[in-house]
């Protein structure tokens, strides 16, 4: 395949960029949905094809085929060069590119079990099976199941001599329960409110163990119709693990991204309240959020051998003992902020331009558990697994949603309460964060489901967490 | 005949009577033009064609979508399939493929549109960029072109072609942004100087915000903000799938909103854009959902109609199997006032460019968070006296439009997307009695 990547790179070099690179991507889905013990979907997609990218100036052209030939492969490289050229009509500062190390080399992730050659059947029939196990519990009317699987190889050349190839497996799913009421529905999820992804193989679906699960999700979801709902109030919040992995996601992980700071990213998406002057100073957080961007953690969803510019994957840190001191960037954004370039930057599949992308954003774990932290809290909430989530342009003001809360009084858990929200601001919520778990309650959460881009992308991310309190927060919001 | 009509009978002819098929074939391209602090930063294109498939063997179903659709590639995607199929438990609800039945004779297609160049898209976004001096422009201008063919085991045929235009963008100042959008079949109607002119009017007067109270306020929404209510009441509530589960908010029949609500789904009005067939071959037509405040219908596809026994309306898109068939050709009617003549009518209340953001909190009472973005102003005795720095939302869209709460429409309806999906609703500026905002977005 290396061949029509460089067939591409010699036509848009030629063509008149400075710089090109190409990715022949071909990949494979498996998708399989199953609704109270039918199966509702089950979906296979191929994708094959190349995507050119030339610089030119002070912008890119992409181009991208799913015809997978030399011919095609030189007609992409000639049109991406042209698409660039176009953009001179309105053309900015000359675009600067940070030298990375030149390697030619592959990577694989590692994995156990070929999700692929796991028997249909043995899928089907564990969702079938978990999904009857919900709905035998008394008032849920829906129980489904869910798992889904990519096998990614992707074959990477640049003008500049990289030659990579990497093969990426990735494996997941998730059950949730949902119990309807007369004017509600209520949910519960496992292992997370979108399911649970990993890097890896089949092995991952086997240790989440959905079917011993199945029946408490259930139960809840039910109990959760009759529940108290969650009063309006400032109290404390402890966030379940998977519940602040998100919080991560859309208050650290955007905000620190260098397309948005330097404001490639503020029609749609968005920019960030952070301002690289600051970088390094900046009180983000308390003295217990360290955050790294790690794409070397084995077995999480943010994780590869190479970005998608070539970059060897790497951690970096982000937040340190609660300042900011790193962001995620590619070779032309961390060129222009003067910072060396991050590794960070992926493209969904073979025809979407690579852009500044989360890898792994997490929070290293603290040195307690969530049995410490209820048992030192004499009054708060427990909020666990995601409901609802939305969040400023500038990744500052949120409101979060959860499936289930528990009240907490004098170190125990209480009432169930339904509906429960909390809301802040990035900064002032992070610097209310005291108490930390760590251990084996430290996990890799992934986000399958990441949004960015024009055309839109979608980015597979990883986010490191265990649960943590933050005092005073403002939980119980509605209209 | 075209690629893509020779793709469906290649692959019809391929699994042959060895089980019910229904193939989309597509060939298209998709190009956008991207541009942030004043400059085209991005500027993509892709061209390609791909084929899905799906099949009922005894009734087990199996769907597969390919790019690889050279002879041997086809060949080896359809035996997958079929294997796939058989080994699957059989759908007790599948509900056959279409039997054949006429198409409307519509084509929302402009051929300059499908072959518009990088130079042509790049010049729409010299017009926006220019009409903001002193500002910086983000934003895009897209062109889509997609040609599509649909056959099934049954005997239903059904080809189309569509194109769309998009040029959508804000300009900043300092302290505050303003919008501007348009959407279109032909991407000769679009001006990108009249859009950026609206987005640096927005920008400029928004210059120096204060933080309002948060509380129940009237709102002017724009029609960007309306387009927000109308893609949640479509996707959560008139859809056929949540409403048989139980999750929408809907009653058929009922006066469930303001009697000046008026929403429909309408493939076939000369403004909308689309093929007049849904993914399963079925024709679309006019379906209304709501009429003078009466909840009259949902969309369905073959699977939910069947449940309900009433015939699918062609609404089945890629994913409807989860989430259900969704209208993605609404119309919601307007008024005759102008937007100042619907200001007027305000002694308190808050002007909503776009809302962002917005996710809902609970499908069956359509409570829905989110915030306000690109230009929110305060309205006093009639007139927009300041701006207000952006706010957050908690408001259920239903009770929002109850009845008495409509008290204004404007005679500007538009294409309007703020943050989901473009080209999909076509509707005006709206006045309503009360919105619940919850708090400023910094704090």
């Amino acid at each position: 395949m290396f061949e029509y990547a460089v067939a591409a790179v010699e036509r848009a070099l030629a063509a008149g960029a400075t710089y090109a690179d190409a990715r022949v991507v071909v990949s494979k889905q498996e998708s399989i949905d199953v609704q109270n013990q039918a199966v509702q979907s089950l979906d296979r997609t191929e994708q094959a094809g190349v995507g050119v990218r030339a610089l030119i100036g002070s912008s890119w052209g992409f181009f991208a085929t799913a015809d997978l030939s030399r011919r095609a492969a030189i007609v992409a490289g000639e049109r991406a060069a042209e698409i660039a050229r176009a953009s001179a009509a309105v053309p900015g500062d000359r675009m600067q590119f940070t030298d990375v190390a030149v390697v030619q080399a592959s990577y694989e992730t590692p994995y156990i079990e070929d999700p692929f050659t796991v028997p249909l059947s043995e899928k089907v029939d564990l969702l079938i099976g978990v999904t009857k196990t919900m709905q035998e519990v008394k008032g849920v009317a829906i129980a489904t199941g869910n798992l889904t699987f990519y096998d990614t190889n992707k074959w990477f050349v640049s003008s500049q001599g990289h030659r990579i190839h990497q093969h990426l497996v990735e494996s997941g799913g998730g059950i949730d329960a949902t119990a309807l009421g007369e004017s509600e529905s209520q949910r519960r999820s496992y292992p997370q409110s979108f399911g649970q992804y990993e890097t890896g193989g089949y092995e991952v679906i086997r240790k989440w163990d959905f079917a011993a699960n199945a029946g408490r999700i259930a139960e809840e979801a039910a109990a959760l119709l009759t529940a108290d709902e969650m009063e309006e109030q400032e109290t404390d919040l402890i966030l379940e693990g998977s519940q602040l992995a998100l919080q991560i996601h859309e208050s650290v992980g955007h905000a620190i991204e260098l397309d948005r700071i330097l404001g490639w990213e503020a029609a749609f998406a968005g920019t960030s309240h952070l301002q690289l002057p600051k970088l390094g100073t900046f009180k983000f957080g308390s003295e217990l959020m360290n955050i790294t961007a790690d794409a070397t953690l084995p077995g999480a969803l943010g994780t590869f051998g190479y970005d998608d510019e070539g970059t060897e994957a790497q951690s970096v840190e982000i937040v340190k003992d609660g300042t900011w001191v790193g962001v995620l960037s590619g070779r032309d954004s961390a060129a222009m902020a003067g910072l060396p370039p991050g590794g960070m930057v992926r493209g969904d599949g073979y025809n979407r331009l690579p852009m500044v992308r989360m890898t792994n954003i997490g929070i290293l774990p603290g040195d307690s558990s969530l049995e410490e932290i209820i048992a030192d809290t004499k009054s708060g909430v427990y909020m666990s697994t995601n409901r609802s989530w939305s969040i400023d342009d500038k990744r500052l003001n949120f409101q979060f949603g959860t499936e289930i809360a528990w009240e907490v009084k004098d170190g125990k858990l209480g009432r169930m309460l339904k509906n429960p929200t909390y809301t802040g601001i990035g900064p002032v919520f992070w610097a209310s964060l005291d108490r930390l778990a760590g251990g084996d309650e430290w996990i890799h959460w992934g986000t399958p489901n990441c949004g960015k881009g024009q055309p839109m992308q979608v980015a597979h991310t990883g986010h490191s967490a265990a649960p943590g309190r933050f005092k005073n927060v403002r939980v119980g919001v509605r209209g | 005949m075209s690629r893509e009509i020779h793709l469906t009978e290649q692959i019809l002819d391929l699994v042959g009577e060895r089980a019910e098929a229904e193939v989309l074939a597509s060939t298209g391209n998709l190009a956008l033009t991207r541009f942030a602090n004043s400059f085209i930063h991005q500027n993509v294109a892709e061209e390609g064609e791909a084929v899905s498939l799906r099949v009922a063997v005894d009734g087990r179903i199996a769907s597969s979508k390919t790019t690889a659709t050279a002879p041997d590639s086809l060949a080896a995607f359809v035996e997958a399939a079929l294997e796939t199929a058989a080994m699957q438990p059989v759908d007790e609800d599948w509900a056959g493929v279409a039997a054949p039945a006429a198409l409307p004779a519509i084509e929302h297609a402009d051929d300059a549109t499908y072959d518009a160049s990088p130079d042509t898209r790049a010049n729409l976004v010299k017009e926006f960029i220019e009409t903001g001096t002193g500002m910086l422009a983000a934003g895009y201008c897209q062109t889509e072109g997609q040609s599509v063919a649909f056959a099934n085991s049954a005997g239903q045929a059904a080809s189309g072609r569509n194109t769309s235009a998009i040029i959508d963008g804000i300009h900043q100042t300092g302290t505050s942004a303003g919008s501007g959008h348009a959407a279109s079949v032909a991407i000769g109607d679009l001006d990108g100087a009249a859009v950026g002119v609206i987005a640096a009017q927005r920008a400029a007067d928004s210059v120096a915000p204060f933080d309002a109270k948060p509380g129940e306020y009237e709102v002017i929404l724009a029609p960007e903000a309306v387009g927000t209510l109308a893609v949640f009441l479509g996707f959560y509530g008139f859809n056929g799938k949540m409403l048989s589960e139980g999750q929408s908010f809907v009653v058929l029949g009922s006066q469930q909103f303001d009697d000046r609500f008026q929403m429909w789904d309408d493939v076939t009005d000369p403004r909308a854009m689309g093929i007049p067939f849904d993914t399963e071959g079925t024709p679309k037509g006019r379906l209304e959902l709501v009429a003078d405040g009466v909840t009259r219908g949902v969309a369905h596809n073959r699977k939910t109609a069947k449940k309900t026994g009433v015939a699918s309306t062609g609404n089945n898109i890629p994913g409807s199997e989860g989430w259900g068939p969704v209208p993605t050709n609404v119309f919601v009617g307007g008024g005759d006032r102008s937007v100042d003549e619907l200001i007027a009518d305000v002694e308190r209340g808050i002007y909503v460019s776009t809302f962002n953001y917005c996710r809902i909190l609970d499908p069956k009472t359509m409570v829905v968070t989110g915030l306000t973005r690109n230009g929110t102003f305060m309205i006093e005795n009639g007139r927009i006296t300041d701006a207000v720095t952006n706010m957050r939302f908690t408001q259920s869209f239903v009770d929002a439009l109850g009845e008495g709460k409509i008290l204004g429409l404007g005679g500007d309806a538009r294409f309007a997307d703020s943050e989901f999906a473009a080209g999909i609703m076509y509707v005006p500026t709206m006045h309503l009695a009360s919105w619940n905002f919850t708090g400023g977005a910094e704090g």
